[in-house]
């Protein structure tokens, strides 16, 4: 059942991967605010100064 | 601070969106077709290219892939670029992302009818079509990451981080499931074997669903639910929770697909844990999506978009409930194999991804044409049409798996198996006609939303590049001169991370593999011998026709299973099977042991029974495969594919490849004859031989002295 350990390195390095996004995105103050960017999302101003195509 | 001044790219979401729903349409028509082909079995099955098993590996790619696939990238497209206040990277790379997607589903839809198959569920597509998926993903990936890379806006809302996982998980899948080993342009046999197949396969299997149906499809959920709603997200710091407890659970959950069957019961036990606590997170999502709606309720009855989005969430959170409970033992050895399975994931298809991707579309289509949507009054038609739809479909096939699961279990006082096989197919048939008809509730629904979009776009002009405005992204650090090469990139750790894994995962996967998997296949039974070229050549007739969509080659380890079918399965008698083919579903018998014991029948009886199925089992819904009688076995690609074998650890002796042939038509003639002395003529060339002598071999190595 060698596959295990090929299964395992690659979900390991997976969830590893994850696990630095995840403190990459913490470090970095992706996640100090946790109330405008749900508010941000829904404005979104039209601009209609120009019209070109 | 300068406000920059730039365009969101509307054509390519535009594209997606008409691609989303011409396949939706197509896909769903073929599950219908499969559907009603186990009602009229005979007049439906088209053979050879539109029969069952052929069709449905096709359905359920048309599904996946071509319906929710562009539904991601539609839905992925739109949102992304105003997220991020940036136009996404390259107009080029866009086109060639669509473009090249479209090809690889018509790809699909004429190598499947074909019989051109991997047999390995929802990733079927041949090797040639594997790479082209797999530069297609990478051109998505560059694209996303690029854009990410020039965005305006610092922060990354928790839809972006579902894309993100998406694309990486997706990738490793693929690569990891799609090893394999070419033997001709069409034909390519797994690198793995037996129960390192069916592991690999399931871990692919699962994590498809988990990072194909539901990851990006959640990050469209935190998008588009609460701009159809107005309102924000019932709570950030939730959805934050959900994403990363998520991803951190789905990659393990794989061998629930394997329970009680040869794999190791500690890898089963972790499948269990894992599914389990799956339940936590995915909760979590749900309410934090009905949540949104909190004191809007009162438009959720007027507003079709969000009725579209409600049953959505709610279909999420019965399929998320639904799925840890099937992965307990207890319940998985009942409902395992049974028709529950397929509504559990119709629960989760046509309701969780289906509806979420109407009503986007019913939101995004009138916005990007700068107009109303054509009728509402048809949108709310498509709706009931649909929820009903789903019901229809969902209850009888539930209703049904109960009593199938039962009838194959019961035992008379006497200890006597109660019921045949064939009296739960005739059982389920009513069944399978009442699903089909949530199947054209669904299917008509979805057509009324194709005529609506079109009214919609032919009313309206595309914007095809909307103008927008934002400021430039603040730099948050100093560029020294002189510094590093590396300290870009190290200001950019999420590509970075990203691109790093999968150098290594590619790297790493093509050193290892090949190595340690060829010599891990050594028999564990020493009566297991690899298959006769004769046998060799049936199996992969057996692959390609799709047998393995309704025969199982697994009996597990229950009273009810070893009495019916035989001795239990053992690890060590698949070593030789590249690729396995222990299925999923059992819409007829097990096979594993069809070859021994109370099943053993004779090659007369395999060949009237190919011929004309319901002849010999009155009511059986088997396609006839009458053609295999007359189609001539290539026997060219014998060496090539004992050969192939060689390579992968098989052990045929050095030169056997040049033999092969010759022993091929000595079995062969053999089964003819034998089959002449019931008075049938069949030449020893027609690939019908080499089914029979398959179907012969099967399970008998165990029993060999």
């Amino acid at each position: 059942m060698s596959v295990f350990v090929l299964l395992i390195i690659v979900s390991v390095l997976v969830a590893g991967g994850f696990l630095l996004a995840f403190l990459w995105s913490v470090k970095s103050g992706q996640m100090d605010d946790d109330y405008t960017p749900s508010i941000r999302i829904l404005f979104e101003e039209e601009v209609k100064t120009k019209t070109k195509q | 601070m300068q406000v920059e001044s730039f365009q969101y790219d509307n054509k390519t979401v535009r594209n997606f969106a008409i691609a989303t729903i011409i396949w939706g349409v197509v896909g769903m028509t073929v599950g219908l077709w499969v559907a009603l082909q186990l009602v009229f079995p005979t007049t439906l099955n088209l053979q050879p290219f539109f029969s069952f098993g052929r069709l449905r590996p096709l359905h359920t790619n048309a599904v996946i892939f071509a319906f929710v696939g562009n539904g991601i990238f539609m839905g992925v497209y739109y949102s992304l670029q105003r997220l991020l206040k940036a136009r996404m990277y390259s107009d080029l790379l866009s086109k060639i992302h669509f473009w090249g997607w479209q090809l690889i589903i018509v790809a699909a839809a004429i190598t499947l009818p074909l019989g051109i198959t991997s047999s390995k569920e929802y990733a079927e597509l041949e090797w040639p079509i594997d790479i082209a998926i797999t530069i297609i993903w990478v051109v998505f990936g560059w694209n996303m990451f690029a854009t990410i890379l020039k965005r305006r806006e610092r922060h990354l809302y928790v839809a972006i981080w579902f894309y993100i996982a998406t694309f990486v998980t997706v990738a490793v899948l693929h690569l990891v499931n799609s090893f394999e080993l070419p033997v001709t342009l069409f034909k390519s046999y797994s690198w793995y074997a037996g129960v390192q197949d069916a592991l690999v396969q399931w871990w692919y299997g699962h994590n498809a669903v988990a990072f194909f149906l539901t990851t990006p499809y959640l990050g469209l959920m935190y998008y588009f639910m609460p701009k159809a709603a107005n309102r924000p997200v019932f709570s950030y710091k939730l959805s934050i929770i959900h994403f990363w407890a998520l991803i951190f659970l789905y990659i393990w959950a794989g061998p629930h697909h394997l329970l009680y069957t040869a794999l190791p019961n500690w890898a089963q036990s972790l499948g269990v844990v894992f599914s389990f606590m799956l339940i936590f997170p995915s909760w979590g999502g749900m309410i934090n999506g009905l949540l949104t709606l909190r004191g809007a309720w009162d438009r959720v009855r007027e507003d079709v978009i969000l009725k579209f989005m409600v049953v959505a969430v709610t279909a999420y959170g019965m399929s998320t409930f639904e799925g840890p409970m099937l992965s307990l033992k207890n319940i998985n050895a009942v409902a395992h194999f049974t028709d529950w399975i397929i509504a559990h994931v119709h629960v989760g298809g046509l309701g969780w991804n289906g509806m979420l991707t109407f009503g986007i579309l019913y939101w995004l289509i009138p916005k990007m044409y700068k107009t109303e949507l054509y009728s509402k009054k048809l949108a709310n038609m498509h709706f009931w049409l649909a929820t009903l739809g789903i019901l229809f479909y969902a209850i009888p096939m539930y209703w049904a798996a109960w009593q199938q699961a039962s009838m194959w279990k019961q035992f008379t006082p006497t200890g006597q198996l109660k019921y045949q096989f064939l009296e739960t197919v005739t059982y389920m048939r009513p069944f399978y006609a009442m699903r089909s008809l949530g199947g054209v509730l669904y299917l008509s629904g979805a057509i009324l939303a194709m005529v609506n979009i079109f009214k919609t776009i032919g009313k309206g002009t595309l914007v095809a590049n909307e103008d927008a405005e934002a400021p430039a992204l603040e730099a948050t650090f100093e560029k020294h001169k002189g510094e590093h090469w590396h300290r870009w990139i190290e200001r950019k750790p999420t590509p970075m991370l990203v691109m790093s894994l999968i150098v290594i995962l590619i790297g790493g996967a093509v050193e290892m593999i090949p190595t340690f998997l060829v010599k891990s296949n050594v028999p564990t039974i020493s009566s297991v011998k690899p298959y006769t070229p004769l046998e060799l050549q049936g199996r992969d007739i057996y692959v390609r026709e799709g047998c393995y969509t309704c025969h199982s080659q697994m009996v597990r380890p229950f009273r009810s299973e070893t009495e019916r079918y035989g001795e239990y399965s053992k690890a060590g008698e698949f070593v030789y099977d590249h690729p396995f083919q222990w299925g999923s579903k059992r819409t007829g018998p097990d096979l594993a042991r069809e070859g021994t014991g109370n099943n053993k029948k004779s090659n007369t009886w395999h060949f009237n029974h190919l011929d004309e199925p319901s002849a010999i089992s009155t009511g059986s819904v088997m396609p006839a495969y009458s053609f295999l009688i007359d189609h001539e076995l290539d026997t060219a690609t014998t060496p090539a594919k004992i050969r192939a074998m060689q390579t992968l650890g098989v052990p045929y002796a050095a030169g056997y490849d040049q033999l092969a042939n010759k022993e091929l038509m000595q079995q062969a003639k053999k089964i003819a004859a034998n089959l002449k002395q019931d008075g049938i003529e069949v030449g020893a060339n027609k690939e019908i031989i080499a089914v029979i002598a398959y179907l012969q071999r099967l399970g008998t190595d165990i029993n060999k002295k």
